[in-house]
């Protein structure tokens, strides 16, 4: 029995809309179950987003930032093109090129776009941003940051989130001399307590970044710099705005789909048309999960198992929220709600040494934690909290990892294993001495020891030594 | 006195084997580069395998399945073999019948092991124990390099290096005499596990990365790009000597070590500050083993660590490297002359046309009548019994009922054939299922030649008669193939007859032994393959250019993803499998010896005090380990430096305490390896052992 396959649209070419077609390649090499269209607005292949700061710091080149190439047979890709209307009970997708795409299944990955805040002097009358002003979302973005920000120049970067505080990092990296500006009352307000946000923004101050929390920018002034609320005057040739995203769901709301700030999937990661998926920044998912490109590539691989009858019973039931900041020489995460009621909670706060560590635990599992300078504990933490495994009884030395003091173990010299390769102990080397054997060769010879790793050498040798000089003297056998 | 090799792994640790006190043969150290005069506990009491107690020296079978093993003359068992291969053949076809081969068989025994079953066998069915050893690395080796040999450098070379990361190896453990090549160098050893290995390297101020099993993939990702963004790759090598970097990147790109950190638990600084000194070091070695290599996706896990080694410019250079290190006694020799399933001798592709014409000449036959490819190992021990699948085995030097993954469903098939012979030297747990028994002689009892983790072939020395009643497995495959209508002189019983016919159809071929003759062996001379007639051999292969046409090393574009079984809320634990010190494979040998079998006589589990807490159990309590496909009994041995979501169990043991009843049998797409390293299971208090 051979069917057609069928037909799978997918709206949008960025990270989630690329990451699906590659697990709908994995599950489908031959085509025979799903043919895809990828239309993409972008001339430029699909690109790494989270890797821009990468570009800022100059580490990476936009060329490095390309997605992996999929080449599969029923795929076929449509750049430089974007879809201007969407008939949900026709099931046909309307293209700015004047054709038509009909499909079995749609997929909305149109994503998400800067949002710029009503800054005056930052936009024109289009909307569009002045001069030395750039969000960092796009290539183009970058390009323009590229262009403005050089070493020794003057940055401000506007909004202390993650992608506020990684681009702040990666124009220092570069040696540009960087403000950051946030308006609420502390950085990472969404991830972080107050407590470590301070201790955070010790920590930028000391890599050369200065702070301003809880100030309002007033103004853009073009060749100046931005003045803040209180009338300071921050010089910058450039205003890097990183003030949160919306969702692009402008395709969606026009065909009359639920749409609230995002387009609201369920467990299927359907619309509320039957037919029609949306995955990454521009779906809302009851679980959350937008901002972060991780969820969005597990919505495309749960979409790409249900699509292709993979797996059929595949369900998205939300994210495990995980912060983790991409910025050198800064260990942050924040997993969860660290602040969650009827936790029982472990606190550590080293103002002094510039750590700080909270951990959350109800009924024995992680609902939350933040950990800055302790980068060892993170990596553990992340994985209880991941799998959600039980956290061991003694919460604190997990908090500190590596920090924790070792606890000496007793242990009794005589039984004490000194060639584990030959299980040899040290009441057998004396007795070997004691019967004859004076150079570690007829040590050997008599215990094997030495012979198989050879760790031990150094050890038996200083034995040897000590017996050999008769202070002490071993105890007779 | 004899100076040979030791019976058990692919270091192959040289040793005399002098008569002892009681007059029976013991072991001692002998000066060789790869030993350097050293021996592991389970080399200097390997004498004591000859003389077992239980030793067979007369052939058994058994006239029906309800029938217990009787001895008789080796004429009836040889006849009986003979006559039941024969009926099922024309009954139903050739490949009604099948060979399951080993690594630790010799070049001469592996070589006409492949022989027999395609000349007198006619069969296609064909493979071996090394496919759940070294097919994964195998195969990353040849899609890499064009040409797979475990270390293509002498493994002394490693004494003077920096740095050396072990990926998923542990020498200390299972090879400890190769750690005094490791001694200089810093240690960066991942493993899930703290394994000897990994203590040692802390102890030495190293590192160890210690990723959830079936992560280390992404790692790999995570330490090219962090290498990357240090600008640390080695540009001017990857544009001269590699292909197909663009491509591999673009996967790699999308593992920054943090997230890297997130899925392995890894932390982000420890894999920046491994790429580091990794990448900083002068003279650099990546070397893997079983834990990277024993995965259903671990072609493409060892292709990852090989990246890494590319994209430093490692490989090809004096004082750097690439390596796999080999674990079976002849893992090496037994993948390269045809007993693996896709292979004809010298390394060659069983598809490949010239390759059969070549092999047909040396052995007198058409090429037409030569089978095809077969199936993998365990799909081979899969179909054992089924509808189209085998209804014969002839198995040597292996004991898949231990050894296999899901163990439990391995002895199903096994005992749905018609007809299972087993060649041993003692009753193992397979052999104990058999039809027929046939009693063969082992390792110091006859002679022939290895070939160790550094491709270099060595000479095994025959050092005692074997007992009255015992035959070579040489003259077994020559008594059977007689019976089968084929010319004796086609299969010598002598090691060196076999050796020259070895020869001759390796030559040309990527593992050219055409030059290993006996008289450069008996001289000393370190014969690395290829080893051509009349040319040098070859202790450091690429330093010129790799095997693939075009002289380049490829980049491959590969992924991470998921284990073929993840945990949940019934199986929430990982469980992961290797060796201990004082045991070899299923253990048939090393538990049969006194000081081994003492030393660690039960099958343990390695949990965190914590983990172990919460499942009701204690240190030394009998716990019951069980996954999708099985139980296992095990002792507890807790660990305060064990990953909280991980148990280890040894794999030696057998019957209810064997850790391969847990194991899953999901295979690599490209190797066919098993899915040995990663098992969901849950941990209880044992129903009944206490």
């Amino acid at each position: 029995m051979t069917q057609q396959p069928r037909h799978v649209v997918v709206i949008g070419h960025g990270m989630v809309g690329a990451r699906f077609v590659e697990e709908v390649a994995r599950r489908d090499p031959s085509g025979e179950r799903v043919r895809v269209t990828v239309v993409g607005a972008e001339t430029e292949g699909p690109y790494n987003r989270i890797l821009l700061p990468e570009v800022i710091s100059r580490r990476l080149d936009i060329a490095d930032l390309a997605l992996p190439e999929v080449t599969a047979p029923g795929l076929t890709v449509r750049a430089g093109t974007a879809a201007t209307g969407l008939d949900p009970a026709a099931r046909r997708v309307a293209l700015d090129d004047g054709t038509f795409l009909d499909y079995d299944e749609l997929v909305l990955a149109t994503g998400a776009r800067s949002a710029l805040p009503p800054l005056p002097g930052a936009t024109d009358a289009s909307g569009a941003p002045e001069q030395g002003v750039t969000a960092l979302r796009d290539l183009d973005d970058c390009r323009r940051l590229t262009a403005l920000a050089r070493p020794g120049a003057p940055v401000v970067v506007l909004g202390g989130g993650v992608l506020g505080l990684e681009s702040a990092r990666a124009l220092s990296e570069l040696g540009a001399r960087v403000c950051l500006v946030e308006s609420s009352p502390w950085l990472m307000r969404r991830q972080l307590d107050q407590d470590a946000a301070r201790i955070l923004q010790a920590r930028y101050a000391r890599l050369g970044i200065t702070v301003h929390s809880w100030r309002v920018a007033a103004r853009w002034l073009p060749g100046t710099g931005l003045e803040l609320d209180d009338g300071r005057v921050l010089a910058g040739d450039a205003l890097v705005i990183t003030a949160g995203v919306r969702a692009r769901v402008e395709l969606a709301k026009a065909a009359g789909l639920h749409v609230e700030h995002a387009v609201v999937v369920d467990d299927t990661l359907t619309t509320s048309a039957p037919r029609v998926h949306a995955i990454g920044d521009c779906a809302q998912h009851p679980g959350g999960g937008g901002g972060l490109v991780q969820p969005g590539w597990e919505q495309a691989a749960v979409l790409a198992d249900l699509l292709t009858g993979a797996a059929p019973h595949a369900r998205y039931t939300g994210a495990r929220p995980a912060t983790r900041l991409k910025a050198e020489g800064i260990d942050l995460v924040s997993f969860g709600d660290a602040a969650a009621e009827d936790a029982e909670t472990v606190t550590v706060n080293d103002a002094h040494g510039g750590r700080y560590a909270k951990l959350s635990v109800r009924d024995d599992r992680v609902v939350g934690a933040i950990l800055l300078g302790f980068p060892d504990s993170a990596a553990a933490i992340g994985q209880l909290y991941d799998h959600e495994s039980p956290v061991p009884a003694d919460r604190l030395a997990l908090l500190l990892g590596n920090a924790m003091p070792e606890t000496a173990e007793a242990v009794d010299p005589d039984a004490a294993t000194v060639c584990r390769c030959n299980a040899v102990t040290r009441a057998q080397l004396e007795s070997a001495w004691l019967d004859g054997a004076r150079t570690r060769e007829a040590v050997a010879g008599a215990t094997r020891a030495t012979t198989g790793c050879g760790g031990c050498v150094r050890d038996v040798n200083a034995l040897l030594a000590t017996w050999n000089n008769g202070q002490p003297a071993p105890a007779p056998a | 006195m004899t100076t040979t090799h030791c019976p058990y792994c692919a270091l192959q640790c040289a040793m005399r084997l002098e008569p002892g006190p009681g007059g029976a043969l013991a072991a001692r150290p002998a000066d060789f580069p790869t030993n350097r005069g050293g021996l592991c506990r389970k080399g200097w009491t390997s004498a004591e395998v000859l003389t077992v107690p239980d030793r067979l020296t007369t052939p058994l079978l058994r006239e029906n399945r309800g029938a217990d093993l009787e001895p008789v003359d080796w004429d009836t068992a040889l006849d009986h073999v003979a006559d039941r291969l024969r009926g099922l053949r024309e009954s139903f076809g050739a490949d009604s019948v099948s060979v399951f081969g080993s690594g630790g068989l010799t070049n001469e025994k592996s070589y006409l092991l492949g022989k027999f079953a395609r000349v007198a066998l006619g069969t296609s069915r064909i493979d071996y124990n090394g496919r759940f050893c070294m097919s994964s690395a195998a195969a990353a080796g040849n899609r890499a390099f064009g040409l797979d040999r475990g270390m293509p450098f002498p493994v002394t070379d490693l004494d003077e290096a920096e740095v050396i990361v072990l990926a998923g190896a542990n020498p200390a453990e299972t090879m400890p005499p190769l750690m005094g090549h490791l001694s200089a160098a810093r240690l960066i050893v991942v493993d899930p596990r703290r394994s000897a290995t990994a203590a040692e390297a802390l102890r030495r101020g190293g590192m160890h990365l210690a990723p959830r099993p079936g992560t280390d993939l992404a790692l790999a990702l995570g330490l090219l790009h962090a290498a990357r963004l240090e600008g640390l790759l080695d540009a001017d090598y990857i544009t001269e000597r590699t292909n197909g970097f663009a491509q591999a990147w673009r996967h790699a790109a999308a593992w920054w070590p943090e997230r890297a950190e997130h899925v392995t638990g890894v932390p982000a600084t420890d894999i920046r500050a491994a790429a580091r000194a990794l990448a900083t070091a002068t003279g650099a070695y990546v070397l893997t083993g079983r834990g990277v290599e024993q995965h259903a996706k671990g072609t493409d896990t060892t292709s990852a660590w090989i990246n890494l080694a590319l994209a430093l410019g490692l490989p090809g250079r004096p004082g750097s490297g690439y390596g796999c290190i080999t674990g079976q006694g002849n893992g090496q020799g037994g993948r390269e002359h045809g007993q693996k399933a896709d292979q004809l001798p010298g390394y060659r592709r069983i598809d490949d046309p010239a390759a059969r014409e070549h092999v047909a000449a040396v052995w007198g036959v058409d090429p037409a009548t030569i089978p095809g490819p077969g199936p993998s190992a365990f799909e081979l021990l899969d179909s054992l019994g089924r509808g189209d699948g085998p209804r014969a085995m002839l198995l040597f030097g292996s004991n898949p009922v231990v050894s296999a993954p899901d163990a439990r469903r391995v002895r199903e098939r096994m005992a749905a054939l018609d007809l299972l012979v087993v060649a041993d030297f003692v009753l193992s747990e397979s052999a104990a299922m058999a039809d027929v028994v046939l009693p063969v002689a082992q390792w110091a009892e006859e002679s022939g030649t290895m070939t160790n983790l550094e491709g270099r072939v060595l000479r095994r020395r025959k050092a005692a008669e074997p007992p009255a009643g015992v035959r070579t497995d040489l003259e077994v495959l020559n008594g059977l193939a007689v019976r089968l209508g084929q010319p004796p002189a086609r299969f010598p019983t002598e090691p060196d007859d076999a050796l020259a016919e070895l020869r001759a159809a390796s030559a040309g071929g990527a593992a050219d032994y055409s030059g290993v003759t006996p008289e450069r062996l008996a001289s000393g001379e370190a014969l690395y393959w290829p080893a051509p007639a009349g040319g040098p051999a070859t202790p450091r292969m690429f330093l010129d250019a790799f095997a693939h046409p075009d002289g380049r090393a490829r980049f491959a574009a590969v992924e991470h993803r998921a284990a073929a079984e993840d945990t949940d809320p019934e199986f929430p634990l990982v469980a992961t499998t290797g060796r201990l010190m004082g045991h070899y494979q299923s253990g048939a040998q090393t538990r049969r010896v006194t000081e081994l079998a003492d030393a660690e006589p039960d099958a343990y589990v390695e949990v965190h005090p914590d983990t172990a807490a919460c499942c009701g159990l204690a240190e030394g309590d009998w716990a019951q380990v069980t996954s999708r496909r099985g139980a296992t009994a095990a002792r507890v041995r807790l660990r305060s430096d064990a990953r909280l979501d991980t148990v280890f169990l040894p794999f030696h043991y057998a019957g209810e305490q064997a850790a391969n009843n847990l194991t899953n049998p999901a295979l690599d797409p490209t190797s066919r390896m098993p899915e040995f390293k990663v098992s969901a299971v849950r941990l209880r208090p044992h129903a009944t052992r206490r």
